[in-house]
């Protein structure tokens, strides 16, 4: 049987607007063995709450989600036939205390050790007596193998993580991502409260891309409170949305050109992206946007300036784009640093379900203002490339500026009047959301109560499944090309570490 | 030869430069009250080593990179820290000043007590953001320790959630005031552009 029929063979959950089945645990681990000799369903996500799990898959163009139940603890692992499924499994045994049977890498994730408590989120959760544990790591054998450990506290100004790199002379053989460091308990946190108090949560899960994850998080809480969000909202959630993606993909393109010490674009991508947040604070009163899109609407009107600032502001960034890109293209020891440098395969790319720019330079077309498509999204362009390195990367990233900078005049163009919050009903319900951020699909799900609380929730980041193909990436490269690598992914360690 | 690269890059911008004004802000003024404070905690040895430049390095123990983002946006041309003699260093041994942003979570107290550890004496601690404040909205959960201030002395904060670069800039500014008061206070008789 092929996973879609072992998935819907099971007892609707009632998710909106994509349905979620319980399925038994033989037929999860008949699902898991299904996995194995197919690559058409692709894992989004894997999560739990106490006593089950679920994921999240893509397959025939549509989301659909299963659940096994794991009351005793245990269940049956998906790592091995899908590898985006190990670290979920892993920060699964660290949160819930839940562990994945036959899974490929059973080490901790999230937990260093260093919590009072072991299985913060399982609702039986221990104290945690013991002194932290020295983290492992994957050996690497051969002659003139070294390690370089990078962080968790980097040279620049970013977030914080630890990269194991074994290295051979300049190549690196391996690098070992160590995440967690900036682990705070969001979910605990986001449980029990309302669904509008626990949006400053997903509001700050990456603020880099906090439009995006509010609007997911907004999109679940409306699904499952059967609550459409009036047109104006929708309007300017996009219009916040595409913003956000301008002034990010300005911030790494600049970057990218940084990290090859070619200096001149990061500076002129930092004035243009400077008037995107100043006219992102004209016109919405924040410069990141944070905490205006929310569960029934939107919590700010755009200002009476503010689409002449956006204009004007983003007219700057569209006279410059091509200037720029004439500089980028036309300096040999420029390109002599992206192209063919940080190749990703599209085979793996697919494999891990990666989304955003970084599959879509390595051929796997996935857009989710595309496919599965939501309002006010309509004809969006998402540029598709093959060649899977920096350059590749780097240039998804420009067309996509380009699109935005055109989606965002439609919008100022048409934008409906009328309200912007509607209340919400107090209620249960189950939903889940999905939007596209500058990185990659936002998928977030999340059940409520009968008073309306957070019963359960998890906003899973698109760096998910793109941080262990940075990995793959920086393979066969040399140790000084990491910057490059990493800046052309910029996964998110926040939206991640939880 | 009117297409060349020269014709079409260099001169324009050459002209903008020198008859344009330029992309850079007027730096934001520095409040006499937080200077004050600053000067009390600083002794007169440490000011005479540090002077009229700071070395600043950011460590993020919790964020969730909102602050990040604006921390680096003081780098960019409108903001360009570096002519207040402020910049940013890649390690802690180099550093006069650790930003530090974030609710401090567990798994990050060690790397930032021995970063701090790390950084010669004298050393000006500044919490950026309201989660490094007092654990902002992260306040109270199993994995964060509640603001910078419950692992290290703090000797500035600059809340906001993200604090604009300019409130940043401000902050940083009596920072710099502190150290050398008289430079500063003769600089900004200056009449602003």
């Amino acid at each position: 049987m092929n996973p879609l029929a072992i998935i819907r063979g099971g007892a609707p959950q009632g998710c909106t607007p994509h349905e979620r089945y319980l399925l038994t645990r033989p037929a999860w681990a008949a699902l898991a063995t299904a996995l194995a000799s197919e690559t058409a369903t692709d894992l989004l996500s894997l999560w739990a709450e106490p006593g089950m799990v679920h994921a999240a898959f893509w397959v025939e163009g549509t989301l659909v989600i299963a659940s096994c139940p794991a009351a005793d603890g245990r269940y049956p692992a998906l790592s091995p036939s899908r590898p985006g499924a190990v670290r979920f499994e892993r920060m699964i045994r660290d949160l819930w205390g839940l562990s994945a049977e036959g899974g490929v890498d059973l080490r901790a994730w999230l937990d260093h050790g260093r919590w009072p408590i072991t299985g913060p989120l399982s609702g039986r959760p221990t104290p945690n007596t013991s002194p932290p544990p020295q983290p492992e790591f994957l050996a690497v054998e051969g002659e003139g193998v070294h390690q370089i450990p990078v962080g968790p506290v980097h040279a620049g100004i970013i977030e914080p993580g630890h990269f194991r790199f074994h290295v051979q002379g300049e190549t690196v053989a391996r690098l070992e991502e160590r995440l967690g460091y900036l682990h705070k308990g969001t979910l605990s946190l986001m449980l029990g409260k309302p669904a509008r108090v626990a949006a400053r949560f997903a509001a700050r899960l990456s603020g880099d891309a906090t439009v995006a994850h509010s609007w997911a998080y907004a999109m679940a809480v409306e699904a499952a409170l059967a609550v459409t969000p009036p047109p104006r909202a929708v309007a300017l959630r996009a219009l916040m949305a595409e913003l956000e993606r301008i002034h990010n993909h300005l911030n790494d393109w600049g970057f990218v050109c940084n990290d090859a010490s070619f200096a001149f674009p990061y500076a002129r991508c930092g004035v243009l992206r400077e008037g995107v947040l100043r006219a992102a604070r004209t016109a919405f009163g924040h410069r990141l946007m944070m905490d205006r899109v929310v569960p029934g609407g939107v919590s700010a009107d755009l200002a009476t300036e503010g689409p002449d600032a956006i204009r004007a502001a983003l007219a700057e960034v569209a006279i410059e784009i091509p200037r720029l890109l004439a500089i980028y293209e036309g300096h040999a020891s420029l390109q002599d640093r992206v192209v063919g440098t940080g190749i990703l395969s599209r085979e793996l790319a697919v494999r891990f379900a990666a989304g955003g720019h970084v599959g879509r330079a390595s051929a796997r077309h996935f857009d989710a203002r595309v496919t599965p498509g939501y309002a006010p999204y309509a004809g969006v362009t998402a540029p598709v490339l093959t060649e899977g390195d920096v350059d590749a990367r780097v240039r998804i990233r420009v067309a996509e500026l380009q699109e935005s900078i055109r989606l965002v005049g439609t919008l100022l163009d048409a934008l409906p009047e009328g309200e912007l919050l509607l209340p919400l009903p107090q209620k249960s319900g189950e939903g889940v959301g999905m939007t596209e951020s500058f990185r990659g699909e936002c998928l977030h799900w999340v059940a409520l109560d009968d008073g309306g609380l957070v019963r359960a929730v998890f906003p899973r980041d698109p760096s998910w499944l793109q941080w262990p193909l940075l990995e793959a990436a920086i393979e066969g490269n040399i140790v000084a090309d990491f910057p490059l690598c990493n800046k052309s992914f910029n996964c998110s360690y926040s939206g991640v570490d939880l | 030869m009117s297409d060349s690269p020269i014709n079409r890059l260099v001169w324009p911008r050459l002209a903008r430069s020198l008859f344009g004004r330029p992309i850079t802000d007027p730096p934001p003024a520095v409040s006499d009250e937080i200077t004050a404070a600053l000067v009390e905690r600083l002794d007169h040895a440490a000011q005479r080593r540090l002077g009229r430049s700071l070395s600043i390095r950011q460590v993020d123990a919790g964020s969730c990179n909102g602050c990040e983002l604006e921390i680096n946006a003081l780098n960019n041309v409108v903001y360009d820290l570096e002519r207040f003699g402020l910049r940013f260093v890649a390690s802690p041994r180099h550093a006069d000043v650790l930003l530090v942003t974030g609710p401090v979570t567990r798994n990050m107290r060690e790397a930032l007590e021995r970063t701090r550890a790390c950084t010669p004496e004298p050393c000006w601690v500044v919490a950026v953001g309201d989660c490094a404040v007092d654990g902002g909205v992260f306040k109270g959960s199993y994995a964060t320790l509640g603001g910078v201030g419950d692992v290290l002395p703090v000797d500035l904060v600059i809340p906001g959630c993200p604090p604009t670069p300019t409130q940043m800039l401000e902050g940083l500014l009596a920072l710099l005031a502190a150290n050398a008061p008289k430079q500063i206070a003769a600089g900004r008789k200056r009449p602003e552009a």
